[in-house]
């Protein structure tokens, strides 16, 4: 009769290691978070470096391929290969920051809605819908356009730009935690409504907070990399995926390439943080899906 | 129900005043717009004049309530460019924007409606697994790639579709795709969820114990519970696709209400760029009002109260 | 008096990551015209789950197994669900536990009463409206009529249950099942369904199956008991006899929790039953409810106890309660 259940973080984590899409979502952010640390050493041109002798090379596997340049060069004939590994470093470095500005705020909006509720949650919920009544890629694109766009612009206009989410997700979950029985005990024995949000609601919320945010992580990556192929955001030359088929898009009847070696990328990381934050969300929270 | 559509109507107005303000606002905090509209080689003298016509150099409360209240009257000024008023050249560019948001949702719903359903019905099964892999796909998937992708293959390789334009239908069809399939994923996780909670819920097996079968209770009883939810994301997919016409029309080059923005702010058209924003938000703002409207409607528990 | 329904042998195992819990094990009864049988147990015991596969609407991850299962002089055990469908609502009607959400929210009592008598009678939509504020009378709602435009948030609970019931006897079945009917509803309510449900059975002289975990109700309604502990029957009876002479040490476990006027002194105290259910997962071994016994035996926890006939409709499955009986 004797029955031993394994402990939930034994569930867990053998729930992570047979999650096909966790691991394959988690191999392609660390293949890429390699490249942006390691981009020095492995990059083998400075990708900013014109060389108008080199124009147009195609990738090796193509006719009149080198491996000088493994993916070929662009029509200023710089490396693409180097362009494309920098490059990773714009996405991660916007994705990420924008990802902690708009979590930031969308949290401590959420936290406040959803434990004070009333007339705060109303304001907020208010200040949600008009957020995503704005359209979200023209604001942006209008804003940069006008303060006139680079990388720390482009961040700082997302961030305060996506952070509706974040105040959606933690919200609701707020609501849920807060008339359970231990946030009621941290108040009888007299915490602060500081301690008990940062202390008590916070580290609950947590799970649903890391998937949002690996989720907005990739939402982030794909704003800029559109408002780049717009031509309203990171600013040439800097290397930046959306850029990169921004400016092959002009060659790419002849040279396709140009345009799918940057797009393949940028949809591979894409999918890596898709696949990884529906992975969390499959293990901690099943019903969710 | 009367007394909900009023409460509805209200919040909806309000929503509506501050996104003027905001569309309003975003122009003059983002930098001088007289120097933006006379340009940055123009002189000091050019500039003062500039803003002396646009009404510039008035306090900005009077420069919004002047705005909003010709805006009300469907003024919204001249175009600096066009050297035509604003509601012209836009009335002649909405319908082809319209047209690509309809044309993008039913694409969306009409793909993802029947795969999230056999989903719901066969989890665990190849027709979910391809649900879910056209769901994480459409996710990853940045739409003005693929539809750069979607011209190299099926215009220049293939010759099927035209590149860009809006002459015929045929135009419309890679444009649609690429619209419609970033909005299905949404779609298709939320019907899916929707009827996998529904499916387990009391009144479907009180339906089962009825006798009833399966056609019948999956579309008067489970589908009739699982739709309410996707109406409003219907709603808001419609209002983002709106927002996200700017990047599919400037890739295919259709000439609606998103590539007229893209240009205009290239060209600190400002009155046009103001206004797109003021209007994009405002049929935000409308179509989920509408949403909440037609909810109430399917769902008698907000309605008879 | 005609049987309506013979079980035996049924099983239901439900597929769990920590491996197969074996629900409802090796359980058997009988029912017959008129007849109102009880299944009394502790939650989790498998009570519902036997309900809920003889009408075969189990959830579809729980698989049944049955030695035989004759409904109206018709093997169902390997029935097709085509078959099931026809039964369900015509002949055999089922009333669960929650009135709040058993019905759809988004459609009207009187589309969901009418739908039932639809679906298996050519009749026109006025005979089953009509039939509908017939039923709705007799299950005691007043301006039945009005009600049938109604939408179910705008009822209580015990309207609802009402309806449920009504909604069970629009084609008049042979045979109700009702899981826990009056669990979910005020103490007040559910007196006044225990008694309806009691009327309209002798009334419409069916079978009925109730479902509960209250001895309380088995002592008003009940003909026959079968007491259910984690998945096995242990005792059958009639009422009366049971009550009066609980030969399980489960069951006088069970009596004696609750107040019984003459039996239990004023201001002594209730008993209770130490312990927890064991879940059934894997290979089981001897007694189920050893651990919890006051006369738990060295062989109970090597044997298998079987249920057997100590008289007639009388059986037990006990070593120790066997032993002392021969």
């Amino acid at each position: 009769m004797e029955v031993v259940f394994p402990s939930p973080q034994q569930i867990m984590r053998r729930a992570m290691l047979h999650h096909k899409g966790f691991l394959m979502g988690l191999s392609v952010i660390i293949v890429v978070t390699l490249l942006t640390i390691l981009a020095p050493v492995l990059a083998t041109h400075d990708p900013y470096a014109q060389d108008l002798g080199q124009r147009l090379i195609p990738p090796v596997w193509q006719e009149k391929g080198t491996w000088d340049h493994p993916l070929g060069t662009d029509n200023l004939g710089r490396d693409y290969l180097s362009r494309l590994i920098y490059g990773s470093r714009v996405s991660l470095l916007i994705g990420l920051s924008v990802m902690l500005i708009a979590g930031l705020i969308g949290t401590t909006l959420g936290l406040l809605a959803g434990y004070f509720g009333g007339k705060m949650d109303m304001f907020v919920s208010f200040l949600v819908t008009v957020r995503l009544a704005l359209p979200a890629v023209l604001v942006a694109v209008a804003v940069v356009s006008l303060i006139g766009g680079s990388t720390r612009i482009v961040i700082l206009v997302l961030g305060l730009l996506v952070w509706d989410r974040f105040a959606v997700v933690v919200r609701a979950s707020t609501q849920q935690i807060r008339p359970l029985e231990y946030v009621a005990a941290a108040k009888s024995a007299g915490c602060s409504t500081f301690r008990i949000l940062a202390q008590e609601m916070l580290p609950n919320l947590m799970n649903n907070l890391i998937v949002v945010a690996t989720l907005e992580v990739a939402r982030a990556i794909l704003l800029e990399a559109a408002l780049s192929f717009l031509g309203m955001g990171v600013q040439p030359p800097t290397p930046s995926w959306g850029l990169m088929i921004s400016e092959g898009k002009e060659f790419m009847l002849f040279y396709p390439y140009l345009i799918t070696i940057p797009g393949v990328a940028l949809f591979l990381l894409l999918l890596g943080f898709n696949l990884l934050g529906d992975g969390i969300r499959d293990v901690t929270a099943p019903e969710g899906r | 129900m009367i007394v909900y559509t009023l409460k509805r109507l209200a919040l909806a107005l309000v929503v509506a005043v501050i996104v003027s303000l905001v569309s309003f606002m975003l122009i003059r905090v983002s930098g001088d717009p007289a120097i933006a509209l006379a340009g940055e080689a123009s002189s000091a003298e050019q500039i003062q004049h500039i803003r002396e016509q646009y009404g510039f150099d008035r306090p900005l409360l009077v420069q919004y309530l002047d705005w909003s209240w010709r805006a009300l009257q469907g003024d919204f000024g001249e175009s600096p460019y066009f050297r035509l008023p604003v509601s012209q050249i836009m009335g002649d560019r909405i319908g082809v924007t319209m047209t690509l948001g309809g044309c993008s949702l039913a694409f969306a719903v009409l793909l993802s409606l029947p795969l999230g359903i056999l989903a719901a019905v066969h989890p665990n099964t190849w027709v979910d697994r391809l649900a879910l892999a056209i769901a994480v796909l459409g996710q990853a998937m940045p739409s003005f790639w693929f539809g750069l992708i979607m011209i190299i293959f099926f215009s220049v390789t293939l010759r099927w579709l035209p590149v860009s334009g809006t002459g015929s239908w045929r135009h419309f069809v890679m444009p649609t795709i690429a619209l419609g399939y970033y909005a299905t994923p949404a779609f298709m996780r939320l019907i899916r969820s929707g009827m996998i909670e529904v499916l387990s819920s009391d009144y479907i097996r009180t339906a089962r114990a009825k006798g009833l079968r399966w056609p019948k209770i999956l579309f008067k009883h489970a589908l009739r519970n699982a739709i309410i939810p996707v109406v409003s994301l219907a709603a808001v997919q419609f209002g983002f696709m709106l927002g996200g016409s700017i990047i599919i029309e400037s890739v295919f080059a259709l000439h609606g209400i998103g590539y007229l923005a893209w240009e205009s702010i290239g060209r600190s058209d400002l009155p046009v760029v103001q206004a797109i924003v003021l209007m994009l938000s405002l049929i935000y703002v409308v179509l989920t009002l509408l949403s909440d409207i037609l909810n109430a409607v399917l769902d008698p528990r907000i309605r008879v109260k | 008096m005609g049987l309506i329904l013979e079980v035996e042998g049924l099983h239901v195992d439900l597929p769990l990551p920590a491996g197969r819990l074996q629900a409802v094990r090796n359980v058997g009864f009988e029912v017959s015209q008129g007849e109102t049988l009880s299944l009394v147990g502790e939650s989790g015991c498998g009570k519902s789950l036997t309900a809920l596969a003889l009408m075969d609407l189990l959830p579809p991850r729980a698989i049944r197994r049955a030695g035989k299962l004759v409904f109206e002089g018709r093997e169902l055990s390997g029935a097709a669900e085509d078959a099931m469908a026809q039964l369900r609502g015509d002949r055999m009607a089922m009333i669960f536990q929650e009135p709040m959400t058993s019905l759809n929210p988004c459609y009207t009592i009187g589309n969901q009463l009418v739908e039932a008598y639809l679906q298996h009678r050519r009749a026109s939509e006025r005979e089953a409206r009509e039939r509908a504020v017939f039923l709705l009378e007799t299950v005691g709602i007043t301006a039945a009529g009005s009600r049938l435009k109604q939408f179910p948030h705008q009822l209580s609970g015990g309207l609802r249950q009402r309806i449920m019931i009504a909604m069970g006897l629009m084609c008049g079945p042979s045979l109700i099942i009702a899981d826990e009917p009056t669990t979910a509803l005020d103490v007040t309510i559910q007196a006044q369904i225990l008694a309806l449900l009691a009327d309209l059975q002798r009334e419409f002289r069916m079978g009925l199956i109730l479902i509960t975990h209250d001895l309380g109700v088995v002592a008003r309604v009940a003909h026959r008991l079968c007491v259910m502990y984690c998945g096995q029957v242990v005792e059958t009876g009639t009422t009366k006899e049971v009550f009066a002479r609980p030969l399980h040490p489960y069951t006088q476990g069970l009596l004696r929790c609750i107040p019984v006027p003459g039996r239990v002194e004023p201001g002594s105290e209730l008993g209770s039953i130490p312990g927890l259910v064991p879940t059934p997962i894997g290979v089981l071994k001897g007694c189920t409810f050893r651990n919890r016994c006051p006369k738990g035996r060295p062989e109970c926890a090597v044997e298998n106890p079987h249920l057997r006939e100590i008289g007639p409709n009388r059986a037990l499955r006990c070593l120790d309660a066997l032993a002392a009986a021969a």
